[in-house]
């Protein structure tokens, strides 16, 4: 199928792109990568009347450290963090992440941005960033404001994005020196929405971290404090996880097939375990 | 690949409109109404505006079968999602769509049927009112079953393969103008069989034959889909006349997924009678195959079920068998011939069914093969069903792979235990591929298209080049490459100034085209033959110009050579065409241009055969399946390219793990199909195609010229059951068997819970 017709704009400042926004006439979608708009446009799924292209807008494309926070622009591609050209949060965790989203050709368009944007539930950022602690910060014509992730998912496919707003810039803290990060997905094929994310953040030395499921029909479920899933505190490794507590919750998030329920709290097991092991090595030395 | 290919969808005409059709977006459905806006009445036609297009029909002389009538366009019902039900005309396809979402359609909908279990059911809906029933065809084949009913052995399986999609990278698409010069229709269209095409183009368009010429170019794989007749090929045929401009229509993912490309739907109830050692005694099946709404032109609703019953057996030799089969009619599209056509089927069930009785016999899955397979002492060997095996040593070609795989190994390591905690499993199948066959084999199915003589044409040219000229169509499988190879090796013309045509009714002899792994056999052997007389031809030339009696010339590596001298085929051609007064008296008038017909001594078809061993790695809990090792040992009979024998085995290699691990196209109880883009209709990638090991044997065929046989299909047969039996060889221990296709993640956790909780609660009832 061929997309329904639309106008296509491409504002080259964030001022610009602000304003386009701020008094549509018609509905409006705005395009980055648009490696899920386009073939729900060619599905018409979508038939905006404007399509706002922020491909050519600088402002978007910008990373940089303030302090220990790393701002990564909401137009930054997957194949920018695959490759190193922006910093990291700790050593290759976001490089990880995205250099397992669907194939290179995708990662070469496709945008963090719009991938929150679009928040689809088997996405790989809404997950990975869960378990990071990001932010979102978004602008509008009216002004800036800051959102934690957890509070910008609202969904499947929803976010707290409101009309004329624009995510610009996702911002995470560097992970402590002891934290280790794990990350597992599970496809039945490279390339593939994942069936089942899991993804941890672990710091075997403050006995701290957080996991997060994703890839359910709904916005991921994020376990705070990681603990409560190994009888109370985060021990020295993963094993006194325990399975029933993440598989409650599945239940209680509605995950009724029970085969389903156990892939994911597998798979929550296996980020976990990666995530203890990717600790420096000297935390778990002392441990 | 450099991009340098030519498709329908490279093809521009001036003027050329686009269509964009409204399909049904119900199973099954009653039309009330079609109500298309007054001002786009001259972009829009419907059923009735169509005047003098007849329905599609593929018929089958077996005893019993009953014909579909297909519309074009969908008259007073529609009996699949995704039927056609009019067609929109615009300047680009974008607006052709935008039209057709304007179209109105009032529809009373009715029960689909969407399992074929349950298409025989008293209360079922009827897809086709007047038949009564939804049954195209039943057959029952019975070789004296109960002699087998007293084996010790008896193990019952109920095995199904998934409904798929062809997937080739190309859909179909077709563009169509009235060449007024000739007066006639030409319709270039993504086909493997361009000569079937035209005939049923004809049929439909009532359009004498002569009138129409199908042009297929590049085409972008075929594996079956591309033999068919589409309505919509119908349907362009019928707009180009009325609208006097070319009309394009090109098939995206989404019709090609939901409405178009099916294929494989078996179901099978198998039980096979067996000695204690696993000798077999005889088997018995039910199977059906979901045939979908309608009978595909030209293969007919039956080929895949009648051929499910004379093929079953496979490379085995055993004295007893029955087998009843249904072809249904469901609400869904039709079930069309994919590479491999029903052997993927039959030998999935038939290879997973021995494993099974290797499993109660308590023997090897290898032991239970050994003991059944056709030996080369056998051969030539007619098997339960009359099938004809040409020759073969099948139980090598098992204890080849074995070794190559080095199954000991395997079971080592099995048994060792992998650190990753995950199970090793070994499987194999074996099946054999009847290929080329010929007349006497389909004349009996009774199918609009029966396989005579295929004819090439060759020509040499002034400057001593050749043309070949054949019927059937190279859709990826290199016969640029081969045919030209086998000219060469009759002629000595060098292969690069050998020029394949295909692709043309208007500039190839008839032929029914690309399809049955036939081509190296048939068209090859055309190709020889119309050589062969080319070199007579040459010879009485060149003995003249020699001065010497063509009794005493010879035909050698591209000259004729007398008693004092030798000529070169192309100062032969030269004076053929430049220098007539140089030629003796009375040579032949036909010069250097021949058109031959070949058929083989016998026309049953030539059997290849491979048997594939793999190794796999299970992931009990997340269900994932990992290929360690993939083994074939195949048997082509003589082979004229290896590396292109190999990438054919490539390439089906990777379909069969498609039909193994991913491919489904599920249908919910309204009969809409599920997976409409290729983000739900999961096709493998090269992360998920192992790189194989393959080895050669070549046991000529003694029917073909050059002993060769077909073998386009084979690679595309073995994988699904090999498979399979490997990730229930590694599951065995926990209880679990995998007896559907494809063999997924969720299908594995979902009985590997089943397992462990029956297990528990045979613990508690101790």
């Amino acid at each position: 199928m061929k997309a329904a017709r639309f106008d296509l704009v491409r504002p080259r400042d964030l001022a610009e792109a602000l304003d386009l926004l701020a008094a549509p006439a018609g509905v409006v979608k705005v395009m980055a990568g648009g490696q899920s708009l386009g073939p729900m446009l060619n599905l018409r799924l979508v038939e905006p009347d404007l399509i706002v292209d922020i491909s050519a807008v600088p402002d978007l494309r910008r990373f940089e450290r303030e302090g220990g926070t790393i701002v990564i622009g909401a137009g930054c591609t997957h194949a920018d963090l695959e490759d190193g050209r922006a910093p990291d949060v700790g050593r290759d965790m976001l490089a990880r992440v995205a250099s397992g989203i669907a194939y290179r050709a995708v990662r070469n368009r496709g945008t963090v941005g719009g991938s929150l944007a679009h928040a689809d539930p088997a996405a790989d950022w809404p997950t990975a960033l869960l378990a990071l602690g990001a932010e979102i910060e978004l602008a509008s014509k009216v002004g800036r404001r800051r959102l934690p992730l957890g509070e910008f998912l609202t969904g499947a496919l929803s976010t707290a994005l409101a009309p004329g707003e624009l995510i610009v810039a996702v911002r995470v803290a560097a992970a402590s020196a002891s934290a280790g990060f794990g990350y597992v997905k599970h496809a039945r094929k490279v390339g593939e929405f994942a069936h089942a994310l899991g993804a941890a953040v672990i710091d075997p030395e403050a006995g701290a971290g957080h996991a997060v499921v994703g890839a359910l029909d709904r916005a991921p479920i994020v376990f705070e404090d990681a603990g409560v899933l190994f009888g109370g505190r985060v021990g020295p490794d993963a094993r006194s996880f325990d399975r029933t507590v993440a598989d409650a919750a599945l239940k209680a998030a509605g995950v009724e097939n029970e085969a389903s329920r156990h892939v994911h709290v597998e798979i929550l097991r296996r980020a976990l375990v990666q995530a203890f092991e990717r600790a420096p090595a000297p935390a778990r030395a002392a441990a | 690949m450099r991009g340098r290919g030519q498709y329908v969808a490279d093809v521009r005409l001036p003027g050329m409109q686009d269509v964009a059709f409204v399909r049904s977006p119900l199973a099954h459905a009653r039309i009330r109404g079609i109500s298309v806006p007054p001002e786009l009445r001259d972009r829009v036609f419907i059923a009735s505006d169509l005047d003098g297009v007849k329905p599609i029909r593929a018929v089958s002389g077996l005893a019993g079968f009953k014909p579909s009538e297909q519309p074009p366009l969908a008259r007073d019902k529609v009996r699949q999602v995704g039927e056609l039900v009019a067609m929109c005309v615009a300047p680009t396809r974008a607006e052709a769509e935008d039209i057709a979402a304007l179209v109105e359609l009032d529809l009373e909908e009715l029960p689909a049927v969407y399992d074929m279990r349950r298409a025989r059911d008293e209360k079922a809906s009827l897809v086709h009112e007047e038949w009564g029933d939804n049954v195209f065809l039943e057959t029952l084949v019975d070789v004296d079953i109960a002699s087998a009913f007293d084996a010790p052995i008896k193990v019952s399986r109920t095995i199904s393969t998934a409904r798929q999609c062809m997937a080739p990278i190309e859909g179909r698409g077709v563009v169509v103008h009235l060449d007024r010069r000739l007066d006639q229709l030409t319709v270039t269209t993504s086909c493997q069989m361009p000569h079937i095409v035209r005939s049923g183009l004809s049929e439909c368009l009532g359009i004498a034959e002569e009138r129409i010429r199908v042009v297929s170019p590049d085409v972008g794989g075929g594996f079956g889909y591309k033999g068919i007749l589409l309505a919509e090929e119908v349907c362009l045929g019928w707009l180009a006349l009325r609208c006097g401009h070319p009309v394009r229509w090109i098939e995206d993912r989404r019709e090609h997924l939901t409405a178009n490309a099916d294929c494989r739907e078996h179901h099978y109830e198998i039980t096979v009678y067996a000695e204690r050692d696993g000798t077999i005694r005889g088997v018995d099946c039910e199977a059906i195959v979901d045939s979908g709404a309608y009978s595909a032109y030209p293969f007919s609703a039956c080929l895949e079920a009648a051929q499910v019953a004379s093929i079953l057996p496979g490379p085995y030799d055993f004295p007893a068998y029955r087998c009843r089969t249904w072809s249904v009619a469901t609400n869904k599209p039709p079930i069309l011939p994919y590479r491999g056509v029903a052997r993927t089927g039959v030998c999935f069930a038939m290879e997973l069914a021995l494993d099974a009785v290797a499993a109660e016999a308590g023997v090897t899955p290898e032991q239970v093969r050994l003991k059944n397979l056709v030996r080369p002492d056998q051969m030539p060997f007619d098997n339960i069903t009359n099938k004809h095996f040409d020759s073969g040593d099948y139980p090598e070609a098992l204890t080849r792979a074995l070794r190559m795989i080095d199954v000991d190994g395997v079971r080592a390591r099995q048994a060792a235990g992998e650190p990753d905690g995950r199970r090793i499993g070994f499987g194999l199948s074996i099946y054999c591929e009847q290929s080329a066959h010929g007349t006497s084999v389909y004349s009996g199915w009774g199918i609009p298209m029966v396989p005579g003589h295929e004819q090439a044409g060759a020509r040499l040219t002034p400057d001593g080049g050749l043309e070949l000229r054949i019927g059937a169509h190279s859709h990826g499988q290199s016969l640029e490459t081969t045919l030209p190879q086998v000219a060469n090796e009759i002629l000595g013309i060098p292969t690069d100034r050998i020029r394949l045509v295909h692709g043309d009714t208007a500039m190839t002899p008839y032929s029914t085209g690309a399809w049955g792994s036939r081509m190296m056999v048939m068209t090859g052997g055309a190709v020889a033959t119309a050589c062969e007389e080319l070199v007579e031809r040459a010879m009485a030339i060149g003995a003249h110009l020699l001065q010497a009696d063509v009794s005493d010339v010879r035909f050698e590596m591209g000259r004729v050579v007398g008693p004092n001298g030798d000529v070169a085929l192309s100062e032969i051609a030269r004076v053929w065409y430049r220098r007539p007064q140089d030629l003796p008296l009375g040579a032949h008038g036909g010069g250097l241009e021949v058109t031959a017909g070949y058929k083989p001594k016998r026309d049953s078809g030539t059997f290849s055969y491979a048997a594939h061993a793999v190794v796999v790695a299970v992931d009990s809990e997340i269900g994932s399946i990992e290929i360690l090792d993939y083994v074939i040992v195949e048997d082509g009979g003589v082979l004229v390219n290896p590396m292109v024998v190999d990438g054919q085995i490539l390439g089906g290699l990777a379909q069969g793990i498609g039909t193994a691990l991913l491919e489904e196209m599920p249908y919910d109880q309204a009969g809409q199909p599920l997976a409409s883009t290729l983000g739900d209709y999961l096709l493998p990638g090269a992360a998920e195609v192992p790189a194989p090991r393959i080895g050669h044997m070549e046991t000529p065929s003694p029917y073909t010229r050059f002993g060769v046989k077909g073998i386009g299909e084979g690679g595309a047969i073995a994988p699904p059951a090999a498979l399979a039996n490997a990730v229930n060889d590694a599951l065995r221990p926990l209880g679990v068997e995998m007896l559907v296709s494809p063999v997924t993640p969720d299908r594995i956790v979902a009985a590997v819970l089943a397992a462990r909780s029956s297990t528990l609660q045979r613990r508690d009832a101790a």
